[in-house]
Formats: C-alpha cells, sequence, structure tokens
C-alpha cells in the first residue's frame, strides 16, 4: 500500500489548477510583464502593519478566541452596516484565516453528500473543488458577456439550478470584474427564495466598486436566515499574506461553521488579527486612495482595449477586466502573448464555462508597466 | 471634467501624456488640456518638476533649512520681507510657519561653504532679521511622498488566482 494507491476520490477527481500550468509557462519568461496576478501591487497599509509589529512586541502570540478577539468581531459588525449588514459580533460573526478559509467551512458546515452547488462561471477557481472536497455535486452555471456576466433568473433557470441545495455568489466578481446592482440581486434572491435554496455570498471585494456602492444579496427580504456572507482584508487592505477573512450569518450558522473551524483551525492568525482591527479602525483613507488608484487604470485599460479593437465590456468592480480574444481561442491567445510579447494574463476558461474565449487582465500592476504592457498587446493583435 | 480627480493624478505622476491622463479619467483629451490650461492659467498648477534624489547623483548638492527670526515694525510686514528674500535664486522654499520663528527657508547651494555665506551675507543682514538658525540636511529619506531608497520589490507570483 502506498499513499497514491490511498488517495481519496474527492482528491482523484479535482483536476490540477489550469492557474498553475499558466503560472508555470509565465515563470520560464524573463521580463514579463504579468497582469495575471490575482492580488493587490500595494502593500498592507502601513498603521496596520505597525499595529501587527506592536502586537509581536507586547508578545501577543497566543492563540484567540475560535471565532476571532471580541474586539475584531465588534469591528466588523459596525463596518459592514455600510453595506446595510447587520451581524452580532457575538454568535454572527466569525474570523477566518482568509475568506478562503470562511468559504471552505461553509462548504463543510452546509453541503451534505449529493448535495447540488450552484456556481456561475467563469469563477474563482476554489468554488468547484470546495464543494467537491464537500461532497457535493458542482453545478456550472454559465453566465454571458452580454449580461456583462451578471447572474440572472434564466441563467439559472437553464442549468438547472433551481433543483440546487446551494448556491454560490462572488460579486464584484473574480475574474470578469462584474458587479451586480440591487435590482439585479432582488431578481436573484427571488429565485432563491422560491427554490429554497442556501446562499453562499462571497464579498471580498466589496471595496472596490468604482461606479456604485456595493450591494449584498443577505439585505433582502427573506435572505439573512438563508445566507452566509464571507468578506475579509486581503483586497481593500492590501493583506493577502496575512490571511484573515470572515464570514457572517445567523446564529445556528456561525455555529455551525466555528464547530468545524475550532477542530480545523483553532483560530485566526493572531498577528493578522491585530493588523485587521488597526485596518478597520484607521485605514478608510489609504483604502480610498488605493481604490482611486485602481480605478485610474481600470480606465486607462478598458480605454486602450477599445482603441485597439478588442471588445470588452465595462467591468465595474475588483481589478479585473475581462477582453474578448480576439479569433476566440483564449489559450492560444494568452499562449502566444507570453511568447512573443512577454506579458502575462489568463486564459478564461480557466474560470470554468462562460469563460472561454475571454481573458482575465488585472490591474493591481503599476501604471508604467501597464502602459508598456497595453503597447505590447497592441503589437500583438495587430500583427 | 473632475478638476480634483486631475489634480490627484498630476500629484502622483505629471508626466503623464494629456492622452493617458484623459484615458484614465474617463474623458476626452481636449477636455483635459483645456483644464490643465485653466489650472496653470488660475495659478493653481504653479509647475511640473522631478523629485530628485540627490543621494545618486554625483555632483555635490548642498541643502539646509533655515529657521528665521524677524522683528516687524510699522511699515515693513511679513509679505514684504517674504518677497525680498524670496528673489535670491537660493531659497528654493520659503514659508511663514507657526512656532518659535517666523519663516522657514530651504537653501540649495553648490557646498556648505557656499550655503553657509549665503545666509550670513545675504538674510542675516536683512534688517528685520534678528536672528537665523541654519540646520543642513544630511540625509533624506523621502521628498514630496516618495520615499527614497532602494523600493520594495515585486515578489508576488506572477500569475495566481
Amino acid at each position: 500500500m502506498t499513499l497514491g494507491d490511498q488517495l481519496s476520490d474527492r482528491v482523484k477527481q479535482v483536476p490540477p489548477s489550469g492557474i498553475r500550468k499558466f503560472f508555470e509557462l509565465a515563470e520560464e519568461v524573463d521580463d514579463v510583464i504579468s497582469l495575471g496576478v490575482g492580488e493587490p501591487d500595494f502593500s498592507a497599509p502601513w498603521a496596520a502593519r505597525t499595529a501587527a509589529i506592536d502586537s509581536l512586541e507586547r508578545g501577543k502570540t497566543s492563540y484567540t478566541s475560535n471565532r476571532g478577539m471580541r474586539e475584531l468581531r465588534e469591528a466588523i459588525s459596525e463596518r459592514v452596516t455600510r453595506y446595510g449588514q447587520e451581524y452580532d459580533p457575538e454568535d454572527e460573526i466569525i474570523v477566518t484565516t482568509g475568506a478562503s478559509e470562511a468559504v471552505d467551512l461553509a462548504f463543510r458546515a452546509f453541503v451534505n453528500p449529493g448535495d447540488v452547488v450552484a456556481i456561475p462561471q467563469p469563477s474563482y477557481i476554489s468554488y468547484t473543488p470546495g464543494a467537491i472536497f464537500a461532497g457535493g455535486e458542482p453545478l456550472p452555471v454559465p453566465t454571458r458577456a452580454e449580461d456583462e456576466f451578471k447572474l440572472t433568473p434564466e441563467a439559472l433557470e437553464a442549468a438547472g439550478a433551481d433543483e440546487a441545495d446551494v448556491l454560490v455568489l462572488c460579486y464584484p466578481n473574480n475574474p470578469t470584474g462584474a458587479v451586480m446592482t440591487d435590482d439585479e440581486l432582488a431578481d436573484v434572491a427571488s429565485f432563491v427564495r422560491d427554490h429554497d435554496l442556501v446562499v453562499l455570498s462571497d464579498e471580498i471585494y466589496s471595496d472596490l466598486r468604482y461606479e456604485d456602492d456595493h450591494a449584498s444579496i443577505a439585505t433582502h427580504p427573506g435572505m439573512r436566515e438563508r445566507t452566509i456572507v464571507f468578506n475579509g482584508f486581503s483586497k481593500a487592505y492590501a493583506m493577502t499574506g496575512l490571511r484573515l477573512g470572515y464570514a457572517m450569518g445567523p446564529p445556528g450558522a456561525i455555529d455551525a461553521m466555528n464547530k468545524v473551524h475550532q477542530y480545523a483551525m483553532l483560530s485566526a492568525p493572531t498577528t493578522a488579527q491585530y493588523a485587521a482591527l488597526e485596518a478597520l479602525r484607521s485605514c478608510d483613507d489609504s483604502v480610498e486612495e488605493m481604490r482611486r488608484e485602481y480605478d485610474r487604470r481600470r480606465r486607462f485599460v478598458l480605454a486602450r482595449f477599445e482603441e485597439m479593437g478588442l471588445d470588452c465590456f465595462e467591468a465595474k468592480g475588483a481589478f479585473y477586466v475581462f477582453p474578448e480574444a480576439p479569433d476566440g481561442d483564449d489559450e492560444a491567445f494568452a499562449e502566444g502573448l507570453l511568447e512573443e510579447q512577454n506579458v502575462a494574463l489568463v486564459p478564461g476558461s480557466v474560470f470554468g464555462e462562460g469563460g472561454s474565449g475571454h481573458l482575465r487582465v488585472s490591474y493591481a500592476t503599476g501604471m508604467r508597466e501597464l502602459r508598456e504592457a497595453m503597447d505590447r498587446i497592441e503589437a500583438y493583435v495587430s500583427d | 471634467m473632475d478638476k480634483q480627480s486631475l489634480l490627484d493624478l498630476l500629484r502622483h505622476d505629471a508626466r503623464e501624456s494629456v492622452d493617458d491622463i484623459a484615458r484614465q479619467l474617463g474623458a476626452d483629451a481636449e477636455a483635459v488640456a483645456a483644464a490643465l490650461e485653466e489650472l496653470e492659467d488660475d495659478g493653481v498648477i504653479r509647475g511640473y518638476q522631478a523629485v530628485v534624489d540627490w543621494n545618486n547623483v554625483d555632483e555635490e548638492h548642498v541643502r539646509a533649512q533655515v529657521e528665521v527670526d524677524v522683528e516687524l515694525d510699522r511699515e515693513t510686514g511679513y509679505e514684504e520681507i517674504a518677497r525680498r528674500i524670496a528673489r535670491f535664486p537660493e531659497v528654493a522654499t520659503l514659508r511663514l510657519v507657526s512656532g518659535d520663528y517666523d519663516f522657514f527657508i530651504e537653501v540649495e547651494g553648490a557646498s556648505m561653504h557656499a550655503v553657509s555665506n549665503f545666509v550670513s551675507e545675504r538674510i542675516a543682514p536683512i534688517p528685520e532679521v534678528t536672528k537665523t538658525v541654519t540646520h543642513f540636511v544630511m540625509d533624506s529619506y523621502k521628498e514630496e511622498g516618495i520615499e527614497l531608497g532602494d523600493g520594495d520589490d515585486d515578489d508576488r507570483l506572477s500569475v495566481s488566482p
């Protein structure tokens, strides 16, 4: 008996990551300008970093309570009121090791073997494997370029999501940059209530919206009791490596997630919790400054694509735009661009059905590189 | 054309082309050019300069911050004294400040000798000036919001989810 023979079926069922494959290709190219990065190019605000350092100097290196420091949960509770969300720090919020852990906890807490998990696609690459690891059956729900990659009741219906048990949402969206307004979410909420689904709403990019304010499905009538909201510090506060996120939901639901969390993780990293607390207390200005910078880059990239004749809907959130590959073959385009012009971006098909034929372009990169990358893409497109 | 966004962008990088500024602000190039001209005409934008890290320049370049006390009389106000001091090309910055002294001056010169000479022969003798304190700049870590030094490498993975 070797470990290879003992591999669990669930692990075997999940194919290798397409992102990983592209990463390895990009690593072999010298002087690559990468528009393939899914994290901010900024560092965490200095005030948050110094709070982490201070906490270490004061010897704060123990576990915290399973659900996270009380003060941090209170600060989170206060913060999310700006999205119209109200959660009790006592039993409706749990602090996790990145929003990723929170998503995984939710799959494990709410998915039974054979349960169908509807996942709008293209989507962040972790949802499908997460659902599989929990024994669920992922159901791709393709969203369409002509809908600006928003989720519609029609798309849900067409994919057979009325039979699903769980629906995953992620708006603002990685990889498309799509956002959904309150009205559009109301239509989805109505479908969800009609077919009695549970919603896992990943709102990690909530602060990175450029044309309007964030809207959350959890604030719609009858949705709070059936929705878990995920958020965190990685994107808005540029704290990806500190690994800190949180989940919010009705008390029993958070208890269930905490049951998994207390055995798997015990508590989220203490140093990161201190950084997060300071981030919430004093770093709004830094977030706003980064948001404005992203917005300038977003407009720049969209304008350049339009000028070079690359079709691209006006993405209004996160730090991605999602243009069409000129001849429809996203993988060939991405590989050719990497080989000939040393620019890395991610083929849309990596993000599941509905993503093929498109390219994820991240503008979490300084203007100088961005300008050079656009010149190179233009050269490649016009070649 | 939102002038505040235009100023934000220029304060960040004033060397971008009008076309690139227009793309970033979602405006057209003519509107940006017109707004720039207006900001210049109105005296909001007084110039565009490079932020130089003198540590990396071979020629010697000396800077000093000079605190200046003055005594006003019935005929002479801060404004008049300031105008007299500001005219010297050696004076890079001149501000009236609150606190222990009146004027803050930044003086630039080719050598310490040149700078101290300038202060003792041009500033100190001004009749209203009662006292000067000169601080030579020994090193600089941040100028105009830009940290000097080696900067941080981008050590992110080149492709990530």
